[in-house]
């Protein structure tokens, strides 16, 4: 059967395949923005915790992620849950680092005046400095996300949704004509959802960051 | 320059500001960044901190809205003690400039000068009223400047917009840390004297951060003069330490030439200018000719139709018939506003021997002449001398 045919006759597996993953990837980016964005806040300004931090959401990424899906099964189950939790820890070193980066990066000129006016440290933090570090934070977000969508592939491994299903499946009937059409489909599928959403964040990085300082 | 402290307050006004033994002490550190200091700060005047670098002035003056907090000592604001009340409300009532302006990039100039109004939950229509009478009043027409961005606008329009937001609740106090020293020295020149017919207006109380003590002069209603750990050194109007230095170290610190720094002192328009002979553009040779016979300058100033300074005319070879045609150029004419030292610089470089001296509407008002310069000079001098010559008397009674 060729995939233009087999594409036909699926069309609607697979999309309700990419729709998952998506949904999937998207959860979990939001969880990871939330706690990592929190983290940087948190620490950006202390040697010491900034250092910790970075260490250990270094340390999530350097995980090979079957080893970590098969970790999780003994305390998370099968499914969905698992799936969530290891994309989360996948996504926190890029978010953590560049909200960092981005908040350690405001001109101190500019966080004394806010300082010196009369600011106090939360709406410092959300009128001037989180404004000003956002375009660095939302790359940090797009890179987590793009990173997510391909690990996201694994999660099928565990039980969890997406397009692992359609590779997962071509991989073990290698030899089958199916086989290779299961696994083509799955990885386009992986490769579309990343230009969507790659696209999707550059639009949302420039609409979203303040005309004064956009580029 | 009769009154040289034109701009000081001749009483000594209610102390805005008083510091009490205040000091810093940085942890690991052996020797103090502020030793114990003491000071009071009269309201209405500049008062200026100048000293070399790392004497402990920018840490003495962050002291006072606490961006530092001090290690000892107490902070007096309008008599009331400050030293550990909420730093944000304290903050509200003291405008601070800075150097590297910090506004907030990503802000319209209206939202950064509208932003203390906004904190102390102004009204909208109250708040864009107040960023308007701000922006006039730093000279940056609002319809042009409000809705713009702080990278829009060059260095010294932002630290216009910075003064303006500085201002903005109105504050009875300002810091200023080396408010223009990065800005080119022509605006910068110009930024001062605006800065101070500005003050003359809003009358607030000032402190300034210098290290250039040609600025703290020109500035100052007082300026203190820091040593190591910002100790006084001298603390007194500017023309009492240029006649009185208290040590070597003020004497140093001062410089060569403090006849040249008096100039600095004194405005244009606090003086009586010379009239010079002029000639309007367009007449005749003959009556150029005329001119000349009738003055004994080398020099004839020509006039346009406006009563503007168009040039000057040199004064030719007998028998040649000259035209106001193609005079020699002004180069830059002076305002009532520049200083005698901006004067004098002018008189060096004019093909002519005097400054112009124009009014706002760039009309000829008089002329400066490196004579008068002299004059007044000498007769500051003399009126120093007397003054001296009583202590040294009074002195002799007591003992």
């Amino acid at each position: 059967m060729s995939f233009g045919s087999y594409l036909a006759g699926n069309w609607q597996d697979l999309l309700k395949l990419t729709v998952q993953h998506l949904l999937l990837v998207l959860v979990s980016v939001a969880i990871a923005t939330v706690i990592g964005v929190a983290l940087g806040v948190l620490t950006y300004q202390t040697a010491a915790p900034r250092a910790f931090v970075l260490a250990v959401t270094g340390i999530f990424l350097t995980i090979p992620s079957f080893a970590l899906f098969g970790l999780l099964i003994a305390p998370l189950g099968l499914g969905y849950t698992p799936a969530v939790f290891a994309l989360v820890m996948y996504a926190l070193l890029p978010i953590v680092r560049n909200t960092i980066t981005g908040l350690r990066e405001v001109d101190s000129a500019v966080t004394e005046s806010a300082r010196a006016i009369g600011m106090g440290r939360w709406r410092r933090l959300a009128q001037v400095e989180v404004p000003l570090a956002w375009p660095v934070i939302i790359t940090g977000i797009r890179v987590a996300t793009l990173l997510d969508v391909g690990i996201a592939a694994i999660a099928a491994y565990v039980g969890g949704p997406g397009l692992g299903h359609d590779i997962f499946d071509g991989l073990d009937r290698i030899g089958f004509p199916v086989a290779f059409n299961l696994a083509l489909s799955g990885t386009l599928g992986v490769i579309v959802i990343a230009i969507v959403l790659d696209i999707f964040f550059m639009f949302l990085g420039r609409f979203t960051t303040p005309r004064g300082i956009r580029g | 320059m009769a009154d040289v402290s034109s701009h000081a307050s001749t009483s000594p006004g209610e102390a805005m500001i008083r510091l009490d033994n205040l000091e810093k002490h940085y942890p690991g550190q052996a020797r103090p960044a502020v030793a114990t200091l003491s000071m009071e700060i009269p309201e209405g005047e500049i008062v200026i901190l100048v000293g070399p670098s790392g004497c402990g002035k920018t840490t003495t003056l962050k002291m006072i809205n606490r961006i530092i907090e001090p290690s000892g000592g107490r902070i007096f604001l309008q008599g009331e003690d400050v030293t550990t009340t909420n730093a944000d409300e304290l903050r509200r009532r003291i405008g601070y400039v800075i150097q590297q302006v910090g506004l907030f990039p990503h802000q319209t100039v209206a939202a950064n000068v509208g932003v203390v109004p906004k904190m102390l939950g102004w009204d909208k229509r109250r708040i864009a009223n107040r960023v308007d009478e701000l922006l006039e009043l730093v000279g940056l027409e609002p319809g042009r400047y409000r809705d713009r961005y702080p990278k829009e606008l060059s260095g010294g329009q932002n630290q216009r917009v910075g003064v303006a937001r500085a201002l903005g609740a109105d504050p009875p106090v300002m810091l200023m840390d080396e408010p223009f020293g990065a800005i080119d020295p022509i605006n910068r020149a110009r930024l001062q004297n605006e800065f101070l017919r500005l003050q003359e207006e809003i009358k607030k109380t000032i402190v300034f951060v210098t290290h250039d003590i040609d600025e703290a002069i020109k500035m100052g209603d007082r300026i203190a003069i820091l040593s190591e750990e910002s100790r006084i050194a001298q603390f007194d109007t500017p023309s009492n330490i240029l006649a009185n230095p208290a040590d070597d170290f003020v004497e140093n610190f001062l410089g060569a030439g403090p006849s040249v720094k008096r100039l600095t002192l004194s405005q244009v328009g606090e003086i009586e200018l010379n009239s010079w002979p002029t000639v309007q553009a367009g007449v005749s040779g003959e009556a150029i000719g005329e001119a000349f016979r009738r003055c004994d300058d080398d020099f004839l100033l020509v006039l346009d139709g406006q009563h503007r300074p168009k040039g000057w005319l040199a004064r030719a070879d007998s028998g040649r018939v000259q035209s106001t045609d193609n005079p020699l150029p002004i180069l830059s004419p002076v305002t009532s506003q520049s200083t005698l030292f901006d004067a004098l610089n002018i008189i060096l470089q004019s093909y002519s021997t005097a400054a112009v001296v124009v009014g706002e509407d760039g009309a000829y008002r008089g002329t400066l002449d490196l004579e008068r310069l002299r004059a007044l000079i000498h007769v500051e001098q003399e009126a120093q001398l007397p003054t001296a010559a009583a202590d040294q008397q009074d002195a002799r009674h007591r003992s």
